[in-house]
């Protein structure tokens, strides 16, 4: 039942032409990126190799595009996750859903399944990218698949975060903008950490990009992913009791 | 336990803050019913369907559907519904053969049989045309017809309608009215609507609510007893004095109108109507009319929702 949800919020996603508008921007910005941090890595490789240890051209590349990407799709995952619920109660298609015999959680479960499947396309179309490059050397596939798997994370916590939103509001616009505010506010708490007060670094820990950059070095913290789970699931309940609600409180 | 009760809402009653928007109502339905739900706007009748449909909790009371409470096993009494919102819940992106695959998978249709129950439903609702097309392109008459569509393709054995004749042109009105007779011999049907002649023309049992209140569950037997000529309209060429009236055997009040016209008003299941003519001919009152007046469904409806709790009594 979850997948038949998942695949409907899918199809509804590549009918209009925002999944693929989104697809075509987001490759795009990221393809140039690429390119530059590609230009950067071959006018510092000289320099590089004068550390003792230097760096890798997968921990060079990888980790700048991955940090890049991160901030990408902090801004446009909410225009993904907006219409999820929003659009279906001001269509008044919800009813469909409430009256069919499916419980709320796997309402909840198969959109964000949904929207899932659609970030790991964006996610596959970017792994892409640093896999040209094994046509002229080699890569650190660790360092890669640990980048992989925390931007995953980090876009399973936004996704959430938007879902939750979306469950809030019958206006796809206000859930955008609650989204995009509550993400960009956990970006900003991360600027926190360089200063030493103990509020700043409670606030940072807080930040869901401060758990990401381990990731992006190849180090695969529990504790991080750990984090990212709970995200997740809290939203995901919240988003639950929210649908709950709507029947309760009408 | 009754197998043949498909619905059994007991003491239903919803707040939506202050207002009290149904109030302790009870009904049952059993299978080859079709109840007409009936009441002005904002009476309730939405909500009671929402509420019957599992789109919303009651604030007090309980529904089971084919005796399956709705609150504590949902799955099972959601699966033996099917509902037709005011709003047709369509997608509009969608074509119409891939709407009804999804709501066949929604509704937990076992694989196999996902393209059958979609065809006949197609069928049923006279969509075969127009499988193919965007929902969103089809007129009003047919996204209601789509919505009908999706309430049984499951075969549930309870079609929840609300409204849903509205919209459609008069031929489309007589098809699914006579989808929802056919639907009434296998399933039990409620639907709600304010056009009264439609409830005489498709239901066998009436519901009127007025304020959150049931003020009126007859059958349609009954019904037609309520309306049966309660008062005659007669008019004399030398009218009598009111007191002569009111002594003919079977007459409660005289109501005396200018021109000799008078309105007799009559006990239930008599007519004054023999004895007045033989009485108007010994005495030269010079009968030259008599009408018998029908009560229609419209005259019930009015009177039950325009008298405040009196009527209510009376009804019930």
């Amino acid at each position: 039942m979850i997948f038949t949800i998942a695949a409907r919020e899918l199809r509804a996603l590549f009918l209009s032409p925002l999944a693929w508008t989104i697809l075509a921007v987001i490759q795009v910005i990221l393809a140039y990126l690429f390119l530059s941090h590609v230009d950067d890595y071959m006018a510092w490789k000289s320099r590089l190799m004068q550390f003792e240890s230097p760096v890798g051209v997968t921990e060079f590349i990888v980790a700048q595009l991955f940090g890049n990407a991160s901030i990408i799709l902090l801004l446009i995952v909410p225009l993904i996750t907006m219409r999820l619920v929003s659009e279906e109660r001001r269509n008044r298609t919800l009813a469909l859903l409430y009256s069919a015999p499916i419980s709320m959680t796997e309402i909840v479960l198969g959109k964000y399944l949904g929207i899932m499947l659609f970030l790991f396309v964006v996610l596959g179309l970017m792994a892409l990218m640093p896999l040209a490059l094994l046509a002229g050397g080699s890569l650190d596939f660790g360092i890669l698949a640990a980048g992989l798997l925390g931007l995953a994370l980090l876009l399973g916590c936004f996704a959430a975060v938007g879902l939750f939103m979306s469950t809030l509001t019958q206006y796809p616009t206000v859930a955008a903008i609650a989204t995009f505010g509550a993400l960009l506010l956990s970006w900003l708490l991360n600027w926190g950490r360089e200063s030493d007060s103990a509020t700043g670094n409670t606030l940072a820990y807080l930040s869901l990009l401060n758990h990401y950059e381990p990731f992006l070095r190849g180090v695969f913290d529990t504790a991080d992913a750990a984090f990212y789970v709970l995200v997740i699931v809290t939203f995901l309940v919240l988003s639950i009791r929210r649908l709950d609600a709507d029947r309760l409180g009408g | 336990m009754d197998t043949d009760i498909l619905l059994r809402a007991e003491g239903l009653s919803r707040h939506f803050g202050d207002l009290l928007a149904v109030d302790d109502v009870s009904f049952t339905v059993r299978k080859g019913d079709v109840l007409g739900f009936l009441g002005p706007n904002g009476a309730g009748k939405t909500t009671t369907m929402r509420i019957i449909s599992g789109n919303l909790a009651p604030s007090t009371g309980s529904v089971s559907v084919a005796n399956h409470d709705l609150l504590e096993d949902p799955r099972a009494a959601k699966a033996s519904i099917g509902y037709l919102p005011e709003q047709p819940p369509v997608y509009r992106e969608l074509t119409v053969t891939e709407y009804l695959d999804y709501c066949a998978a929604l509704n937990r249709i076992p694989r196999g049989a996902r393209r059958g129950a979609r065809d006949t439903a197609l069928e049923r609702c006279g969509l075969t045309d127009v499988r193919q097309r965007v929902i969103g392109n089809l007129s009003k008459g047919y996204q209601q017809r789509v919505g009908i569509a999706q309430a049984i393709i499951h075969q549930p054995l309870l079609v929840v309608l609300d409204e849903p004749t509205v919209g459609l042109d008069p031929i489309q009105i007589r098809e699914i009215r006579s989808l929802i007779r056919e639907l009434g011999t296998q399933h039990g049907v409620i639907l709600s609507t304010h056009i009264l002649p439609e409830v005489q023309a498709i239901c066998d049992h009436v519901q009127i609510i007025h304020q959150g209140r049931l003020v009126l569950r007859d059958n349609i037997g009954g019904l037609a007893r309520r309306m049966q000529s309660t008062a005659l309209q007669v008019a004399f060429r030398h009218a009598p004095e009111p007191a002569a009236l009111e002594r003919i055997a079977g007459v409660r009040s005289v109501d005396a109108q200018d021109g000799g016209r008078v309105r007799l008003y009559c006990e239930p299941e008599q007519n004054p109507a023999d004895e007045l003519v033989r009485r108007s001919v010994e005495n030269d009152w010079g009968l030259y009319e008599l009408i018998p007046e029908q009560a229609s469904l419209e005259d019930i409806f009015l009177q039950l929702t325009t008298e405040e709790a009196a009527g209510g009594e009376q009804a019930a």
